[in-house]
């Protein structure tokens, strides 16, 4: 940093070091909570690939899959194929307008207690209050020589981070192919060597983002500090110094001194301490906080001991800051939340939501895609007729093989037929057997009267034939030589 | 812009001296990581250089110590894919033609296999698809054939060509050049006409459709028939469908009789491995117009490579 008499700047350094972080150990009912959130978002982590789930003999039994290879995506009770992708479209936009939702009502609540880079930070560093004990044994051991102490405390500490990071590659690679299989085969060198590719490069990641870049991460690299400030306005909560009640800083011994000239803060800098990025509150908002309310626990603890109310340090709107400043009561946190705002977010939200389930479960699990070929458009036959061919995509969505008719419809004197016939055999329809959970690729030959019109639409149609009746169809064009040709 | 530089106060660091409309940019030093991630980039930069192909030089570039190149890789690649292919090729190889229909998976790699073949042999004449080129290169999509639409026909038309001087086995026929050499006379040549319109329902009986019903029997039906109907081991056109390969009309056909084009197709047996012909056939064969039956082959097919002439 310049020194503040240099007014140019002139002797700015281009480049700062990191700054230690060692955030203190502290309890309280956010440490609780961010303790069960972290609880639950491991869990889920760890645990989903392993959840099993029947879908009979012609699919996986993984509960949640992304099967790459065959192009499927399995969630519980849904299949997603490739062409029904928007439903992942829709899920990426809930997840989006979610993100406006939270950070609209309770501010940068993703940053401090959700995001995967809070998560495994947080646990990279209980495992240095473990292995190196708390903040000031922490700093002790980070300014000291490299004694046989510290070098075996840093083998043991990264040999635990190693280890974390590679349970938490190890279990990414679960979710794209069944699990105990994949389990079994990485253990015996026979996995596909993309999986252990992943593994080594998010082992590296998670050893390097979660290990030591840490903080660095959301100030220096990721977006969504950046982007949040146009999600937030005056009536988002975050976590606030209230400077009106604390300031002029001073201890209890001054304070007892001289009743009445100092605020509520003692500058007992314990705020500071259990930052786990290392920024000071009483500054502002900024872009380091990540709104983890570690420092409201730290700070009611030493209002309790004190004897002073909670709150110099609590999750606040800039307008009930406005309020309180004056002399007013803020508003009840229910208040806040429950606005225009972040009520239509929610909406909006749910309206999606409620959407996508209403048209999965709507979907029809045979679908029909029909293309013309276009060389030749149509093909004179001896008999005068003039037919066309069309390629057929049958997609059978379900876990069972099935029987499907195939019709037309607005053709006069249509007769079809799959390379499998002839035009001697062919009829009003064609029966086709379809294998389970898969597409079949059929040409499909239309021949009808040669007069008619040049273009004309007209319906290929499919259905079920083994008691579900439901299909599919495509309108598509059936093409004559113009006259004169 | 240097001398509005200051220092900010909420963060103490000096602003850069830029200003837009009050917003100002703070001169934060950069991290101190993103240095060493930047000389390491340049270190990685500097190995690849040595390893891989990289300055330009005059004609080439420099190799590099590993020897790579997107050739090699191409090759390596291609290699691969002749691998993977090879058990499919050898079933195709060993399975007789005609037996091929009855085993679906080997027929549609074989179409598959004929559709690239037919993409870089045959659509220069024939068309994408097939479609063949009106009054050029025949359709082989309809369901009129001149030597045959069965697999075994289509298999000998493509290894053998249509009149290959060359080639003994080749299938070869000759339409004489009746106005050309003066064997018809013009009026006589119109009157045949006439008689190929009505067996093919295109005009209406008349009196010169009477005269050229003489005509063509006495000229024409040695290879079409008396009917018109066409002859296959003679590769003579049937006359009385909706097909024309060089035109139907009166114009096209008197074009015709009076100097035929009896058109050339090359022949592939020589060039082309037998399971690339075999799976052309296939191809062939499936775009509409197969015929199930046999049609009786006048020269033996098994006579193939001996027989073109040449030692």
């Amino acid at each position: 940093m310049a020194s503040p008499d240099d007014l140019t700047g002139e002797n700015a350094p281009l480049y700062a070091a990191r700054k230690g972080v060692y955030p203190k150990r502290v309890d309280g009912p956010f440490r609780r909570f961010k303790w069960a959130i972290m609880g639950i978002t491991l869990a889920i982590y760890y645990g989903t690939p392993w959840i099993r789930w029947d879908r009979g003999l012609y699919a996986p039994d993984q509960a949640v899959l992304v099967d790459l290879a065959n192009r499927r995506f399995y969630m519980f009770q849904i299949e997603i194929w490739p062409h029904e992708f928007y439903y992942v479209a829709g899920l990426l936009i809930m997840a989006g307008i979610g993100l406006f939702l939270v950070t609209s009502a309770v501010g940068r609540a993703w940053c401090g207690y959700a995001c995967p880079q809070t998560v495994w930070t947080d646990l990279f560093q209980h495992v240095d209050r473990l292995v190196d004990g708390d903040r000031n044994a922490q700093i002790r051991l980070a300014n000291g020589p490299w004694t046989f102490e510290k070098i075996s405390k840093r083998a043991i500490k990264y040999l635990i981070y190693l280890t974390i990071a590679f349970w938490t590659g190890g279990a990414w690679i679960m979710y794209f192919a069944d699990a105990p299989t994949l389990t079994v085969e990485f253990w015996t060198g026979q996995a596909a060597p993309i999986a252990y590719a992943t593994v080594a490069v998010l082992t590296a990641t998670t050893f390097i983002l979660g290990g030591f870049m840490r903080e660095q991460v959301c100030i220096y690299m990721c977006p969504w500090p950046r982007i949040q400030t146009a999600m937030m306005d005056e009536k988002s909560l975050l976590v606030t110094y209230k400077d009106w009640r604390g300031e002029p800083r001073g201890s209890v011994k001054k304070a007892e001194a001289h009743p009445g000239a100092f605020g509520d803060c003692i500058d007992c800098n314990q705020c500071v301490a259990v930052c786990p990025t290392g920024i000071d509150i009483r500054e502002g908002p900024q872009i380091g906080c990540i709104t983890c309310a570690l420092c409201i626990d730290a700070c009611d603890g030493v209002m309790k001991q004190v004897g002073r109310p909670r709150g110099l340090i609590d999750y606040c709107t800039l307008d009930d800051a406005a309020t309180e400043k004056a002399g007013g009561v803020g508003k009840p946190v229910m208040k806040t939340l429950l606005r225009p705002r972040t009520l239509i977010y929610f909406g909006i939200w749910s309206a999606i939501g409620a959407a996508m389930l209403f048209s999965l479960g709507q979907r029809t699990r045979l679908d029909l895609a029909v293309q013309h070929e276009r060389s030749p458009l149509y093909v004179q036959l001896s008999d005068g007729h003039i037919r066309n061919n069309y390629t057929l995509k049958l997609r059978n969505m379900e876990t069972r093989p099935r029987r499907v008719a195939v019709t037309v419809d607005g053709l006069k004197g249509a007769a079809l037929w799959t390379e499998a016939g002839s035009r001697e055999t062919a009829g009003q329809r064609v029966e086709i057997m379809l294998s389970p959970d898969s597409v079949t690729r059929l040409k499909l030959f239309i021949a009808a009267p040669g007069d008619g019109p040049a273009r004309q639409d007209f319906t290929i149609a499919t259905r079920g034939l083994d008691g579900d009746p439901r299909g599919d169809s495509d309108i598509i064009q059936f093409d004559r030589p113009e006259a004169g040709q | 812009m240097v001398d509005r530089k200051r220092i900010d106060e909420a963060t103490g660091t000096s602003t850069v001296g830029h200003e837009w409309d009050g917003i100002e940019e703070l001169d934060t030093p950069m991290p101190r990581w993103w240095l060493w991630t930047f000389y390491a980039s340049i270190v990685w930069a500097a190995g690849y250089v040595v390893l891989y192909p990289a300055w330009p030089m005059l004609n080439s570039a420099t190799q590099g110590v590993l020897g790579w190149s997107s050739r090699s890789d191409l090759e390596r690649e291609m290699q691969a894919h002749a691998e993977r292919r090879a058990p499919i090729t050898n079933a195709i190889a060993a399975t007789p033609l005609t037996d091929l229909p009855a085993k679906p998976e080997l027929m549609q790699a074989a179409v598959q296999g004929g559709a690239a073949a037919f993409r870089v042999h045959c659509v220069q004449c024939h068309g994408a698809g097939g479609a063949g080129v009106k009054k050029l290169y025949p359709s082989l999509t309809d369901d009129d054939w001149l030597w045959g639409g069965d697999l075994a026909s289509i298999e000998y038309t493509i290894a053998h060509g249509i009149r290959n001087p060359d080639h003994k086995a080749t299938r070869v026929s000759q339409m004489p050049a009746f106005g050309r050499d003066g064997i018809l006379d013009a009026a006589q040549i119109a009157d045949v006409v006439s008689h190929v319109r009505v067996i093919s329902g295109q005009e209406k009986p008349s009196a010169a459709a009477a005269r050229g019903e003489a005509l063509f029997q006495a000229n024409c039906a040695v290879c079409h028939g008396a009917t018109g109907a066409g002859d296959r081991t003679v590769g003579a056109p049937k006359l009385t469908d909706a097909v024309w390969l060089y035109g139907g009309d009166r114009d096209s056909l008197t074009a015709t009789i009076v100097q035929p084009r009896n058109g050339v197709m090359p022949r592939w047996g020589h060039r082309l491995d037998p399971v690339t012909v075999k799976m052309l056939a296939t191809y062939v064969y499936s775009l509409g117009g197969g015929e199930k039956v046999s049609a009786p082959t006048l020269a033996p097919i098994s006579e193939g490579q001996g027989a073109d002439g040449q030692p």
